[in-house]
């Protein structure tokens, strides 16, 4: 009898778990080169967020607002505990700093138009302040970075208020990086650089190196400017509650706190993937330790780090901070990851330009090359002209209306004639983990685990 | 030109940075005496003209921090970070001064008569800075554009990841730091030496210093520099 050879084909070409093709990409390209993998944006795998989170719309026992009718405050004021002129902002989505350097001129100015526009803030980055920046944001908050690349006390007191940054959470506990293809004259200029250098920021300050030291500092920055200015600090989500208690100490108005899903120009990947904590348990840790000092309401409170929708916001909100701020949510508006750009009237297609850059459009972190095939992080001067500032700025105050509407809706629902009011026991969790991390139940359970039954 | 004196004994400091940020700019009063600074943290920080302050004792941190144009004196020893981020003016200091004095300077001329401690000059950005004594390890890491003149000695680490500043050492250098290399004296260097002592009142033979620039080996990532980044 005549048999056949058997060919089991998924068993002979089963994938390897740990050794899958991402890995075995790794690993060559680790070979090939001897040096780490570089990129943009944030942790790319996995993690418990906001999407594990649901609300509990108002019923019988709570009562809803009249979803477009009645009002729903968002007015949102920050650094009120010593400044004295805080920060007023119409809503409480506030832009993450991204530097000039990162950023062309253009996209800067892009977004101060729309902030603008929505009556809310932008932020400036490791690399200064540009004059297009300060000329369209009504409000701005100026960074203090370890690198203290262009910082200057000039534009200190021309700044709204003033951010001292301790760590990002793309890299908590690193420096930032540029680069030398995005050193071009300019930016070389504004950070006192060769051009073209690789850049490689500081991770620590020059000029103090513990809360103790960094209270005088924060005094130093309130004294220069006649203690006007909120001070706001930002940390890289990691030992959350023991940093926030630390910053409150300092003496911070505001403390922004960034999770790891915290968007990054150029970071190692091994950074970005295996360093921090995700924004869902930073958010927690972060306002336990505001009402542990009994600071809650007095100190207010920053989320960011992968907040992309208006049940995002609504969400971090209910958990207890009174803001957050947005960075790749903003670029994507603007139309990064996009398959075209617009220009001159027209939509070009962009596909050829990712794909020279080895990616697709829907999976791009190249903002390292400064190649921006949509014209956003780049310094070159024909790819910036990819976007211009009333286009960028008309797309992302759309976005910025439409989270908000949806932050409202979501209030609405849930009873709340002011967007502050929303709370915990509006939330509940779909995910033992996100339960766990948020500190709200189980759906359908009072459990809430590590606290018992 | 008026002589005012503000005693921080008795006046809060508050009032001092207020007065030289607002009354100073006036321009009748052309030198401010601080009595009992007595530590103080942040005297005479963001001036922003070019008024002369003396402080007749010991400051706290940030002495002089992000001065512009103004000339800030102090009698006795500095803390953490004097000058730190100075713009332009000079910041003159007749006894020691702790870490991270001149710390990203952009500009102006820190002169201390006596030793600085750790990461003096760290992240330096155009700056001048006179040591009449030693500096302590990590001075000038990072520092970017400058200039150092050390008529001590230095400590370990000197000018780790130097860009374009330049550093002159009279004394020992313990170590140097990574990318940081000896390079010959030009006759510029030895006239830019003696133009800063100069500046600083302070007396010593320019040719007796080496210069310390960056080999320029760090500049682009480079997988053979062996973990040196």
């Amino acid at each position: 009898m005549e048999t056949k050879p058997v060919q089991f084909k998924n068993l002979s070409r089963e994938e390897s778990y740990g050794f899958d093709r991402k890995t075995l990409d790794y690993i060559r390209n680790a070979a090939a080169h001897g040096l780490y993998e570089i990129r943009g944006m944030g942790a790319k795998r996995k993690l418990p967020n906001f999407d594990d989170l649901v609300f509990l719309g108002a019923s019988m026992s709570r009562y809803p607002l009249e979803g477009y009718r009645e009002k729903c405050l968002t007015k949102t004021v920050l650094g009120t505990r010593f400044a004295k002129k805080p920060i007023e902002l119409d809503i409480p989505i506030t832009i993450a700093g991204m530097s000039f350097g990162a950023l062309s001129a253009n996209v800067k100015e892009a977004l101060g138009l729309a902030a603008t526009e929505m009556g809310t803030s932008t932020t400036t980055g490791d690399g200064g302040m540009t004059q297009e920046e300060r000329r369209s944001s009504k409000t701005l908050i100026y960074q203090c970075l370890p690198s203290r690349y262009g910082f200057n006390p000039d534009d200190l007191r021309k700044a709204d208020a003033i951010e001292v940054v301790i760590g990002q959470g793309a890299k908590p506990g690193g420096g930032g990086m540029l680069l030398g293809q995005k050193v071009n004259p300019r930016v070389a200029k504004m950070r006192t650089l060769p051009e073209g250098v690789d850049q490689r920021s500081a991770c620590r300050h020059p000029d103090w190196t513990g809360p103790d030291d960094l209270a005088i500092k924060i005094q130093e920055l309130r004294e220069i400017t006649d203690w006007e200015k909120p001070i706001y600090v930002k940390v890289g989500a990691t030992r959350t509650f023991n940093d926030v208690k630390l910053a409150v100490h300092s003496g911070a108005d505001v403390v922004v706190v960034d999770g790891m899903q915290g968007g990054t120009a150029a970071t190692q990947t091994c950074f970005i993937e295996h360093v921090g904590i995700p924004t869902l348990a930073a958010v927690r840790q972060a306002v336990n330790a505001l009402e542990d000092l009994d600071m809650k309401g007095k100190v207010q409170l920053i989320v960011s780090g992968g907040i992309r929708t208006g049940a995002d916001v609504a969400k971090a909100l209910a958990m207890g901070a009174d803001a957050v701020a947005i960075g790749q949510g903003v670029l994507v508006a603007l139309g990064c990851n996009g398959e075209t750009y617009f220009q001159n009237g027209a939509h070009h297609d962009a596909i050829a330009d990712y794909n020279a850059l080895g990616t697709t459009p829907g999976f791009c972190h190249h903002c390292h090359t400064g190649k921006c095939p949509v014209g956003i992080t780049t310094q070159d001067a024909m790819l910036e002209q990819r976007l211009s500032p009333a286009m960028g700025a008309k797309h992302l105050k759309n976005y910025l209306k439409t989270l908000n509407m949806e932050l409202t809706t979501i209030a609405r629902a849930c009873g709340k004639q002011n967007v502050h009011h929303l709370e915990p026991e509006d939330l509940v969790a779909l995910t033992i983990e996100a339960a766990a991390m948020a500190g709200v139940p189980l759906a359908g359970t009072n459990w809430i685990p590590g606290r018992g039954f | 030109m008026e002589r005012l004196t503000f005693d921080l004994a008795a006046q809060p400091l508050r009032e001092l940075n207020t007065f030289l940020h607002t009354g100073a700019k006036e321009g009748k009063v052309g030198h401010v005496t601080v009595l009992n600074p007595d530590g103080a943290h942040n005297i005479a920080v963001g001036l922003d003209c070019p008024i002369e302050v003396e402080v007749v004792g010991h400051a706290g941190y940030y002495a002089g921090g992000m001065n512009k144009a103004a000339t800030v004196t102090i009698t006795g020893s500095a803390g953490t970070g004097v000058a730190e981020n100075m713009m332009s003016g000079k910041v003159h200091v007749k006894g020691f001064a702790s870490n991270g004095a001149g710390a990203s300077a952009h500009g102006g001329l820190l002169v201390i008569e006596g030793d600085a401690g750790l990461r003096c000059g760290i992240s330096l950005k155009g700056g001048n800075i006179v040591v009449g004594g030693s500096v302590g390890s990590f001075s000038a890491f990072m520092a970017q554009a400058g200039r150092m003149v050390i008529c001590g000695d230095a400590g370990d680490a000197l000018g780790d990841s130097l860009y374009e500043a330049v550093l002159y050492v009279k004394g020992e250098v313990k170590s140097l730091g990574a990318d940081a290399q000896y390079e010959e004296m030009s006759a510029e260097d030895i006239a830019a030496v003696a133009s800063l002592l100069d500046q600083a009142g302070l007396d010593h033979d320019p040719k007796a210093f080496k210069r310390i620039a960056s080999k320029r080996s760090l500049y682009h990532w480079n997988a053979d520099a062996n973990q040196e980044y």
